[in-house]
C-alpha cells in the first residue's frame, strides 16, 4: 500500500477514527457501569450515616454488605426540613434522596429553597438525630453528618468525610482523634432556650467545651471550613427542635 | 528514559521462545523499571501503605503495560508519525479510565484509597517508556509479554514496599494482625509487651528508604549495575 504517512489528511483521518473509537468504547463502559457505581455511592453514604450514629467499636460491625439492613434497623424516620426549620417532607427515604452537595453546589437556589434533610434514628431505645453536613475545604468539597442525642442539642456523634483534602493535614477530619473532639467535651448545638451556639474551631487547645472544639495543625482552612459548615448547616435544625419543646 | 532496548527479530519462533521469556524475567531483576531504570517511583511511595493498594496497583499497572503495549505495537505500522506521542498518550489515558471505571465498580473501598493515584498510572513513565522504546519497534506478542514483565517488575517492587510498610507501620499484613491488636482496653501479643506501631513507616520517606535499601542490595549482588566512579 502506498499511504503517504505523513501527509496531512491521513494524520488528521488518523486521528479522528482514533477519538471516534476510543470516545465509543469509554462512552458504552461508562454508561454499562453507572448502576453499579450509584449503588455504591448510596451504600457509602449509609456508612457514613451510621458512622455518625454509631460508637467506634459498634461501627467497625459495619461492612459493605451488611450496611443496607442496618440502616433499615436503625433509622425509624425521615424528614426534611426548609430554612425556617418546617417539616415539608416526610416519609422512607425522603431525606435519603435530598442531595444537598448539588443543592450546594448550585449558587442560583436561592436560600428559602434549600432543603434540609434530617434522619430520625432509634438506638437502644432512645431517638437520635442524624443530620447530614456540606461545605468546603481548602481544594474541594468537605461532608459529613452529625448525630443529635435524646435531648435534642447534645452532639453524640459525627462523621466527616472529604474530595481532596491535604493528606496528613486537612484530610485528617475524616480521622477518629478528631470526630471524638466533637462529643468528649459535651458539645451542645443549642444554649437552653433552644437557640442556636455557633461552634468556633480553635487553635490555642482550649478545646473541650460545648462550643470550642480544637482545629488540626497544618489544616487550618479545612478546620474553618468545617467550622462554617456546621454553624451554617445546623441553624434550621435547631429552629426545628425548639419548635417540639 | 534510559533503556537500550535492541529490536528483536522473531519471524516464526514459539510463543514462549527463550528470547520472549526473557522479556517477562529481566524487568523482574536486572532491569527492574523502579530499581534499575528508576522509574514510577512517585506512585511506589504513595500507594504502597498496604499489601492490598499495591496489590491492586500493581495489576492496574499491568494490566496497562501489557495491553498497552499491544495495542501500540499493533497500530505502529499504521500510526502517523508526527502523531505518535498524542497517539500513545490516548491509548494509555483510554486504559486508565477504564481501570478507574472498573476499579469504582466493583472495589469502591480500594478505588477510594488509591484515589487519584490510579488516573495517575497515564503519567507513569515506565507506560511511556515501554510503549516508545518497546512497542514502536516490536511485533505484538513480545511487546505483551515485555508490557506484564514490567508491569510484574513495577508490582512486584510495590509488594515488598507494602509488605514492609503494612508489616511494621500497621502490625498487620493484608489486614490480619500479626503482632496483635493495639485496640486501648484488648490489648494482645506483642503489644501488651510494649511494642507499638512505627508511624515514621507509614510516611511516604520511609518508603523512599525501604527502595533504597533494595536498589543497594541488588547493586551490589549484581556488579553489572553499579556505576563508575
Amino acid at each position: 500500500m502506498a499511504i503517504n504517512k505523513e501527509s496531512n489528511t491521513y494524520t488528521i483521518l488518523f486521528a479522528t477514527i482514533m477519538v471516534v473509537v476510543v470516545g465509543g468504547i469509554l462512552a458504552f463502559l461508562s454508561l454499562s457501569l453507572k448502576p453499579m457505581q450509584e449503588a455504591n455511592g448510596k451504600i457509602k453514604k449509609k456508612m457514613e450515616i451510621l458512622k455518625a450514629l454509631l460508637t467506634t467499636e459498634e461501627f467497625q460491625t459495619i461492612s459493605r454488605s451488611n450496611a443496607d439492613a442496618k440502616y433499615a434497623d436503625y433509622i425509624k424516620a425521615e424528614i426534611v426540613l426548609d430554612q425556617s426549620g418546617k417539616v415539608i417532607q416526610e416519609g422512607k427515604d425522603a431525606a435519603f434522596n435530598v442531595d444537598i452537595k448539588s443543592e450546594y453546589k448550585d449558587k442560583n437556589l436561592p436560600a428559602v429553597k434549600r432543603s434540609f434533610p434530617m434522619f430520625i434514628a432509634e438506638k437502644n431505645g432512645k431517638k437520635l438525630y442524624v443530620i447530614p453536613i456540606i461545605g468546603k475545604g481548602l481544594w474541594g468539597p468537605i461532608w459529613g453528618n452529625v448525630c443529635i442525642a435524646e435531648d435534642k442539642r447534645s452532639i453524640s456523634g459525627a462523621s466527616f468525610g472529604h474530595q481532596g483534602e491535604t493528606p496528613g493535614l486537612g484530610a485528617e477530619i475524616s480521622q477518629g482523634f478528631f470526630i471524638d473532639r466533637w462529643t468528649k467535651g459535651d458539645e451542645k448545638i443549642s444554649d437552653d432556650n433552644g437557640d442556636f451556639t455557633p461552634f468556633e474551631v480553635v487553635k490555642d487547645g482550649t478545646g473541650p467545651n460545648p462550643t470550642k472544639i480544637d482545629g488540626i495543625s497544618g489544616g487550618t482552612i479545612t478546620s474553618k471550613g468545617v467550622e462554617e459548615m456546621v454553624n451554617r448547616c445546623l441553624v434550621p435544625y435547631t429552629i426545628y427542635f425548639k419548635s417540639l419543646k | 528514559m534510559s533503556e537500550s532496548i535492541a529490536k528483536v527479530k522473531a519471524p516464526s519462533e514459539p510463543l514462549f521462545s527463550k528470547k520472549n521469556r526473557k522479556l517477562i524475567t529481566d524487568p523482574l531483576t536486572d532491569n527492574n523499571p523502579v530499581t534499575v531504570q528508576v522509574l514510577g517511583i512517585c506512585s511506589a511511595l504513595a500507594i504502597t501503605v498496604k499489601i492490598d493498594t499495591s496489590l491492586v496497583m500493581g495489576l492496574s499497572v499491568i494490566f496497562v503495560t501489557a495491553i498497552g503495549n499491544f495495542v501500540i505495537s499493533a497500530l505502529r505500522n499504521i500510526m502517523p508519525p508526527r502523531i505518535r506521542i498524542i497517539v500513545q498518550l490516548v491509548v494509555a489515558a483510554a486504559l486508565v479510565i477504564i481501570v478507574n471505571e472498573i476499579l469504582k465498580a466493583f472495589l469502591p473501598d480500594i478505588s477510594e484509597q488509591l484515589s487519584v493515584f490510579v488516573g495517575l498510572i497515564i503519567t507513569n513513565c515506565i507506560i511511556m517508556g515501554r510503549f516508545e522504546a518497546f512497542a514502536m519497534a516490536n511485533k505484538p506478542w513480545p511487546s505483551f509479554l515485555d508490557g506484564i514483565g514490567n508491569g510484574l517488575g513495577y508490582a512486584g517492587l510495590l509488594l515488598i514496599v507494602g509488605f514492609f510498610r503494612e508489616l511494621f507501620g500497621s502490625g498487620s499484613l493484608l489486614g490480619f494482625k500479626i503482632f496483635g491488636s493495639a485496640i486501648p482496653g484488648e490489648e494482645w501479643g506483642l503489644y501488651t509487651m510494649g511494642y507499638a506501631n512505627n508511624n515514621l513507616v507509614i510516611l511516604p520517606p520511609m518508603a523512599l528508604i525501604i527502595v533504597g535499601i533494595i536498589i543497594w542490595i541488588q547493586r551490589s549482588r549484581n556488579k553489572n549495575l553499579q556505576e563508575e566512579i
